[in-house]
C-alpha cells in the first residue's frame, strides 16, 4: 500500500528544498532517543531468516501455536443483523468450517459447521467448500434432517425411536469461543482461551473504543488467493518502504519523480504486545497543484486515500487511540491485530480491514473490506468507487509481487535478509511468531 | 432506446458497452477492450465528466432516475478507464500476470 505520508513528505520536500541531494534527504522525521524505532522497541538489528514463510514444518507448528491460540477476526455484526442471520467461514488453517449466527437472545455465537449425527457439513449451498450466508429459524442438516436451535442445541432427530439411549442434550453443535469488539466478531479455537478478547487486544487497540465503525455499513469486499505465505502479505501492509517503488506509477510524473528520489518515512510506529501500528502523514490532495494530481482524482474528488470530502463521523471527540502518535498532518493508522487482521483507519473518515487466511505454508486467501459511511449522493458513490478501484489496482501489484517473493525465498539460496528501520514491524512479526511457537513448544514439552 | 440523459446523447455508443452494474463487470469490459478503445472512451468523456457528476448530483442516490443511474455507471466505467490511460499506458496493471481480485460485495447501483 502507498501511504499519504509518502506523498505529503515528498511534496513538501520537493517544494522546500529542491537543491537537496539524495543523501541529504535521509531521516527527515525524528526517531526515538535510541536512534531507531527498531532499537526503541528492543528488537534485534541483525539480518533475519524467512524460514517461517518457506518451511512446511514451521507452518504445521504455527497452525497450533498461533492460529489455535489467538483471537481471529471472522466478520462484522452487521452480517448477522437479526435473529437467525448467519454466515459460514472456512478456516482452512485449522481444517474446519464454522457457522456464526445471531441467536434468539441477540447473542452472536459460533459453532463448528458439523452435524452431530454422522458428520455432514451442516450449512452450505451448492458447493460444500464455499462460504454461504442467510437467515434461518433453525439449522437443518441436508442429510437426515437433524435440527439445531440457533443456540446450538439439538431439537429434532428424524425417527428418534430408532436410536439407542440417545440423549439429545449431549449432541448439540460444537461451540467455538466467540466474542465481539466494536462490532468486529472474533473466534478462538482453544479449548479455553488464554485471555478474554478485550484483554488480548490490549490498551493500544482498546483505545479505539468509540470510533463509529457501526456507522460504516457500506462495504466493498475484495477477495483473492495468493500464492505466498500469509506473513509476506502482512509485511506488505505494515511497511510503506515499497510504496514509492512498486506503486510509483500510480502517481503523475510530477509527483512520482521526487517520490522516487526521497523514499518513504513513517512518522510513528508502536508495538503493544503482539499488535502493531504504523501511522502516516496526511495529504490535502485538493491543495496539490494540478500536475501532481491524477485527473480522475480531481473528477471524483477521491483516490486511494478516500473521498476528499470526509463525511461527518457523528462523534464529539476522536477516541484517543486514533492517530496515537499525534501526527500532524495525519494520514492514516494501519493497526496490525495479531495474527492475521489489519485495521486501517483513514483521516478521511473511512476504514479498511484485511484478513489473511492461510491455506498452506505458501498460500493464503486475502480478503480486504472497505467500510464507508453509506453514500447518499451519486457523487459520494463515485468517490467510493474511485477509492475501491484504486485499492484494487494496488492490490493486484502487491499480489503478484508476493508470489515472486515466495518463489525465490523457497529457493533457499539466501537465508539472511537485512531489514531496515522502516520495516520495523516486519521484524516484530517474525520475532513475535517465533515467540508464540517457542512458548507453545515449551508448554507442550516439545523440543 | 437511449440509455443516457439527452444532453449526453453523443456518449450513447459508449454507454451501450460500458454501462454495466458492478465493479467486476466494469473491470471485465476494460480487460476485453483494446487500449485504443479505452483511450477513445476516456477522450470522449473526460472533458465532460465534471458536468456529468453535477447532473447526477441534482438527485440523491435513492431518487436517481434510470438515465442518471446509467450516467453514474458510465462515470464508474471512466474510473476503470482512467488507470490504463493515466497510469499504465496499457490495459492491465503491469506485472500482474494471472493475478485476479474479485469484488465480491459492493453497494447496489
Amino acid at each position: 500500500m502507498a501511504s499519504s505520508g509518502t506523498i505529503q513528505l515528498i511534496y513538501l520536500q520537493d517544494c522546500q528544498s529542491r537543491q537537496s541531494s539524495r543523501k541529504e534527504v535521509m531521516a527527515r522525521l525524528p526517531k526515538p532517543a535510541e536512534g531507531s524505532w527498531t532499537e526503541h522497541y528492543g528488537l534485534g538489528t541483525a539480518p533475519v531468516s524467512y524460514e517461517g514463510t518457506t518451511s512446511p514444518e514451521y507452518y504445521e507448528v504455527e497452525r497450533e501455536a498461533v492460529f489455535r491460540r489467538s483471537w481471529l477476526h471472522v466478520g462484522r455484526v452487521e452480517q448477522v443483523d437479526r435473529t437467525g442471520a448467519y454466515f459460514t467461514k472456512e478456516i482452512a488453517v485449522l481444517g474446519t468450517s464454522i457457522v456464526v449466527v445471531r441467536d434468539a437472545d441477540g447473542k452472536v455465537r459460533a459453532f463448528h459447521n458439523i452435524c452431530r449425527h454422522r458428520g455432514n457439513k451442516l450449512v452450505w449451498t451448492d458447493f460444500p467448500s464455499e462460504e454461504t450466508a442467510g437467515v434461518c429459524r433453525q439449522f437443518t442438516c441436508k442429510y437426515h434432517a437433524w435440527r439445531y436451535n440457533l443456540d446450538g442445541s439439538l431439537n429434532f432427530v428424524q425417527q428418534e425411536g430408532e436410536f439407542f439411549d440417545l440423549d439429545k442434550g449431549a449432541f448439540g453443535l460444537v461451540p467455538v469461543h466467540c466474542d465481539v469488539w466494536q462490532g468486529f466478531i472474533f473466534v478462538n479455537f482453544a479449548d479455553e482461551p488464554e485471555q478474554p478478547l478485550h484483554e488480548y487486544l490490549g490498551p493500544m487497540l482498546g483505545a479505539l473504543d468509540g470510533y463509529p465503525f457501526e456507522r460504516m455499513t457500506e462495504r466493498r469486499v475484495y477477495r483473492t488467493e495468493i500464492k505466498a505465505n500469509w506473513k509476506l502479505f502482512v509485511d506488505a501492509a505494515q511497511e510503506f518502504y515499497h510504496a514509492p517503488v512498486l506503486h510509483l506509477k500510480q502517481n503523475p510524473p510530477a509527483l512520482a519523480l521526487p517520490m522516487q528520489d526521497n523514499g518513504f518515512e513513517a512518522p510513528y510506529y508502536q508495538i503493544d504486545g503482539p499488535h502493531r501500528v504504523v501511522s502516516t502523514n496526511g495529504i490535502r490532495a485538493w491543495d496539490l497543484p494540478e500536475d501532481k494530481r491524477k485527473r480522475m482524482d480531481t473528477i471524483t474528488r477521491s483516490g486511494l486515500f478516500g473521498a476528499w470530502d470526509a463525511p461527518d463521523l457523528g462523534i464529539e471527540k476522536m477516541p484517543a487511540g486514533i492517530n496515537p502518535g499525534g501526527c500532524e498532518p495525519w494520514g492514516m493508522d494501519s493497526f496490525q491485530v495479531y495474527p492475521n487482521f489489519l485495521l486501517g483507519i483513514w483521516s478521511q473518515n473511512w476504514v479498511m480491514s484485511y484478513t489473511y487466511w492461510p491455506t498452506g505454508f505458501n498460500s493464503h486467501v486475502f480478503e480486504g473490506t472497505l467500510h464507508f459511511i453509506p453514500a447518499k449522493t451519486p457523487g459520494e458513490y463515485l468517490a467510493h468507487e474511485m477509492a475501491g478501484v484504486a485499492f484494487k489496482e494496488y492490490l493486484l501489484q502487491d499480489a503478484n509481487t508476493l508470489e515472486a517473493t515466495q518463489m525465490m525465498l523457497e529457493s533457499g539460496v539466501v537465508n539472511r535478509f537485512p531489514i531496515g528501520d522502516q520495516e520495523v514491524l516486519c521484524r516484530a512479526l517474525i520475532e513475535e511468531t517465533d515467540r508464540w511457537i517457542a512458548d507453545y513448544k515449551e508448554k507442550k514439552g516439545i523440543s | 432506446m437511449s440509455l443516457l440523459p439527452a444532453e449526453f446523447a453523443d456518449l450513447e455508443p459508449f454507454a451501450a458497452k460500458w454501462c454495466v452494474d458492478t465493479e467486476d463487470e466494469r473491470f471485465a469490459v476494460r480487460m476485453a477492450s483494446s487500449m485504443e478503445e479505452i483511450q477513445a472512451f476516456y477522450d470522449a468523456f473526460e472533458p465532460r465528466a465534471e458536468t456529468a457528476v453535477a447532473h447526477c448530483d441534482r438527485y440523491t442516490l435513492d431518487d436517481l432516475p434510470e438515465d442518471g443511474a446509467n450516467l453514474l455507471r458510465l462515470l464508474c466505467a471512466l474510473v476503470q478507464a482512467s488507470f490504463p490511460v493515466e497510469c499504465w499506458r496499457q490495459v492491465k496493471v503491469p506485472d500482474t500476470g494471472a493475478a485476479a481480485v474479485d469484488c465480491i460485495v459492493q453497494p447496489a447501483l
